[in-house]
């Protein structure tokens, strides 16, 4: 018999530990952003040094809470768009499990210094195997479910998750092809890359710059595309411009990666294609701004009243300024000055505290409510704190770090008379104190958002119920 | 171009490259519609979903358009200029390799005659300028401040500078050797030769030759595996060995630390100790002027004649004293 319900009870575990693991990871980088001040505060302890909660704040934000919200919103808006229940529900359960267990055994394997020292890619190899078995088995599912669905068409937003899917499957593979050296005697937790020198520097940042594109770009951009034009209730503006920017971007990031290396042992002819189609990549990447941005056309009174909404453009607004950002910085020019510093740190929080966070809360928001069988969040007054809290605190962040990064270039290149450096690496160290305090301030801010956040879902699903019987209504027709 | 060992993979990416660009050029113009009408509503598509989910059909903004075909046209101009596509150099022939030898040349000019000036003058003249110990102590702020601290005060494991005790000697010629040619202070390992008992005893014998708290049992128990073990290089009287980096053992400071556990550590594991060789990479002229900044500091001093090394040196020996000889052979070093 057809199932006439959707599943959202994946949905539901997933929307919690996105809570969960943002607040971990968010709280790892606070106090790592304390350390850059206070060098104490690792407490001398090996578990606790900045080298080793680096790439666990990193790939806690990344995969903990940017993968565990994808899994969310995309077992949810697969599901309603298809009009189907989700497809091998037992295989998703298995991917929510897998999931939970690869941050956990990379939080464990980070602080104990386990790490392949490549970045954002950190896992060792059997945590490498982990991740392929729990992606092949949400491709089977997400594909699955778009193949029996009861639409003609596939929903825009599941064309991104679909790329993201499949992308993200290739990367990782790819990238992650390791030797164990315990072939050779050695240890079963150390693996080393199967490539060498700048083969690997540059297999790395395919790698490493798609990790941006796809996992926090494309698979983001298919959420904006369900839950912008759901809340604002507003059709999406431009069915074109959706294929034309998905078509450009996904072709258009995957050549994008040399310009991680620019003046680098990388041949000049390979750095020069890195910052051209980096350039290209601006129009395609401004495309989805400019879809969820005109969506709100007649809806833009919307914006005063409805947090939720804000979360979203705000997002989107952040996302415009991020992708702009990147293709300028490609420019070998540009790079020159800015490679190395803080204004790298910058963008990257540009781009995953404003766009990515930021919509991902907004989606919550959107979502909570549904899940747990209550009109809204159980106070929308807390939505909108939450909403100015996170939104200052990624202004101080950002603009401590631009003006940090350009200070930063600018006092490494500055040259004294005779042509020595006109400041030592202590003096610029010195320099930096000021834009630190104010960038960790940020990042508190941000952090204390997202407590409010918990405190008021924590509300919301305490006086909601667990909803398990959202029926599944017959595709309609746009004409009908 | 060396990066190619065949023209296949030249072309290979050549035709990859310019089948993008051309590709998504194509694919844009096919896109292109024609603007709406004053007043004229976008077409709305026959799709639908999750009940409410509809889109418009607007027409590509034309500014995003224009957008997209600036930074295509700005690639191609950039791919014809600059190297890109395979093994063509670009019509500027611009290169990286190029553009650092050009910024070193430049720089060569300028600021070579800078440092040259005291090039002909000995160390003790330059240190006592004012204008050469600013010019050195930016040089030291670069280059060595990172192991000896900006007051040069040194670390454990990187020795002090502004005090009369050195490893190698503190006359300007040998603080240029070690400035230009670098320098490997090996202690080796004599844990397993002496055992945990011999090396307390040991580390004892060497706490009390600078009278510091020592087990005097121990200390003159420690007496004999010195003059064994330790004594060809720190001498019988643990003075040291300039020729060979040994630390004289007998004043209080400590390299790696005094306490009775650091100096079993030393012995127990050996040390190694790397002042990396400077000179290939700053010239003659600002080692030159690195050497009198060091020397200026407080520690420098006249040249003493060493103590020939003794001649019935042990094998050991032998191999240390081979490995500091290129230093002193050194063009640097040649006045």
């Amino acid at each position: 018999m057809e199932a006439t319900t959707y599943n959202y009870k994946v949905v539901r575990q997933f929307a919690i530990m996105t809570l969960v693991w943002g607040i971990v990871g968010m709280l790892v980088g606070v106090l790592i952003a304390a350390q850059l001040i206070w060098p104490a505060l690792n407490f001398e302890l090996p578990w606790l040094t900045y080298g080793r909660l680096r790439p666990l704040h990193t790939n806690a934000v990344i995969f903990g809470f940017g993968g565990t919200a994808m899994f969310t919103v995309i077992y949810y808006v697969v599901q309603r768009t298809c009009h189907v229940r989700l497809f091998a529900e037992k295989l998703a359960a298995v991917t929510f499990w897998g999931w939970q267990l690869i941050i956990v055994l990379a939080a464990v394997t980070f602080i104990l210094g386990i790490s392949t020292s490549k970045e954002y890619a950190e896992l060792e190899w059997p945590i490498d195997l982990l991740i392929a078995v729990v992606w092949v088995s949400f491709a089977i599912v997400f594909f699955g479910t778009v193949i029996k669905r009861k639409t003609p068409h596939i929903y825009v937003a599941n064309w991104f998750f679909g790329a993201y899917i499949l992308t993200i499957a290739v990367l990782h593979i790819v990238n992650s092809a390791e030797l164990p050296i315990a072939f050779f005697g050695g240890s079963w937790l150390k693996s080393y890359s199967v490539y060498a020198g700048v083969h690997d520097a540059m297999v790395q940042w395919w790698y490493g710059h798609n990790a941006v594109g796809f996992f926090l770009t494309t698979a983001f951009l298919g959420m904006m595309y369900y839950f912008i034009p759901k809340q604002a209730g507003r059709p999406i503006y431009s069915y074109r411009l959706s294929i034309v920017h998905f078509w450009a971007l996904n072709f258009t990031y995957m050549w994008a990666g040399p310009h991680h290396l620019q003046y680098s042992a990388l041949p000049d002819w390979t750095q020069s294609l890195g910052m051209v189609f980096s350039l290209i990549l601006l129009a395609p990447s401004w495309g989805g701004m400019m879809n969820g941005i005109m969506t709100l056309s007649g809806a833009w009174h919307k914006l005063r009243t409805d947090p939720i909404l804000k979360f979203l453009v705000t997002a989107l607004s952040f996302y415009g300024m991020s992708t702009f950002e990147g293709p300028m910085m490609s420019v070998k020019t540009v790079n020159a000055l800015s490679h190395f510093t803080e204004w790298t740190i910058g963008h990257v929080h540009s781009g995953a505290l404003g766009w990515v966070a930021m919509i991902s809360i907004g989606s919550l928001y959107y979502l909570i409510p549904r899940l747990f069988g209550r009109e809204e969040m159980y106070s929308m007054k807390l939505v909108t704190t939450h909403f100015w809290v996170a939104t200052i605190g990624v202004v101080l962040y950002i603009a401590a770090m631009w003006i940090a990064g350009v200070a930063q270039g600018l006092m490494w290149r500055a040259s004294n008379p005779d042509g020595t450096l006109q400041y030592g690496f202590a003096q610029v160290l010195n320099a930096m104190y000021p834009f630190y305090t104010i960038r960790l301030l940020g990042g508190l801010m941000f952090f204390a958002g997202m407590l409010i956040m918990a405190y008021n879902v924590w509300k919301t699903i305490s006086v909601g119920k667990a909803v398990d019987n959202a029926p599944i209504p017959a595709p309609a027709h746009a004409h009908a | 171009m060396q990066e190619f060992d065949t023209p296949f993979w030249s072309w290979y990416i050549i035709i990859l490259t310019v089948a993008s660009i051309v590709g998504t050029a194509i694919f844009l113009k096919s896109q292109m519609t024609r603007r709406l009408a004053p007043g004229e509503k976008a077409q709305e598509m026959e799709h639908k979903w999750d009940g409410d989910l509809v889109e418009l059909n607007n027409p590509l903004p034309s500014w995003w358009v224009n957008l997209f075909w600036i930074t295509m046209i700005f690639s191609v101009v950039y791919l014809v200029l600059y190297p890109g596509l395979g093994s063509f150099k670009g019509i500027l022939g611009w290169t990286s390799f190029g553009e650092y030898d050009a910024e070193i040349q430049e720089a060569k000019a300028k600021y070579d005659p800078v440092f040259n000036q005291f090039m002909g003058q000995p160390v003790e003249q330059v240190a006592a300028s004012g204008e050469a110990r600013e010019m050195g102590q930016r040089l030291f702020y670069t280059y060595c401040a990172q192991c000896h601290g900006t007051d040069a005060a040194g670390a454990t494991g990187f020795p002090n500078l502004v005090d009369k005790d050195w490893l190698y000697g503190g006359d300007a010629e040998s603080i240029k050797a070690s400035i230009a040619n670098g320098r490997m202070g090996v202690m080796p390992a004599l844990g397993a030769a002496l055992g945990d008992e011999g090396t307390k005893q040991v580390a004892n014998y060497v706490l009390s030759l600078s009278g510091a708290n020592h087990d005097a049992g121990m200390a003159a128990a420690g007496k004999a595996h010195f003059d064994t073990n330790c004594a060809a290089c720190h001498g019988a009287d643990a003075k040291g060995m300039a020729a060979m980096g040994a630390p004289n053992l007998t004043d209080k400071i400590w390299l790696y630390g005094g306490s009775e556990k650091a100096i079993a550590e030393s012995i127990t594991k050996g040390r190694n100790g790397v002042m990396p060789a400077q000179l290939q990479a700053l010239g003659e002229a600002k080692v030159h002027l690195l050497t009198s900044y060091v020397y200026g500091l407080g520690g420098g001093m006249a040249k003493v004649e060493q103590q020939p090394a003794p001649v019935e040196a042990t094998a050991p020996e032998d191999a240390a004293a081979a490995e500091a000889a290129p230093a002193q052979a050194s063009p640097a070093n040649a006045k």
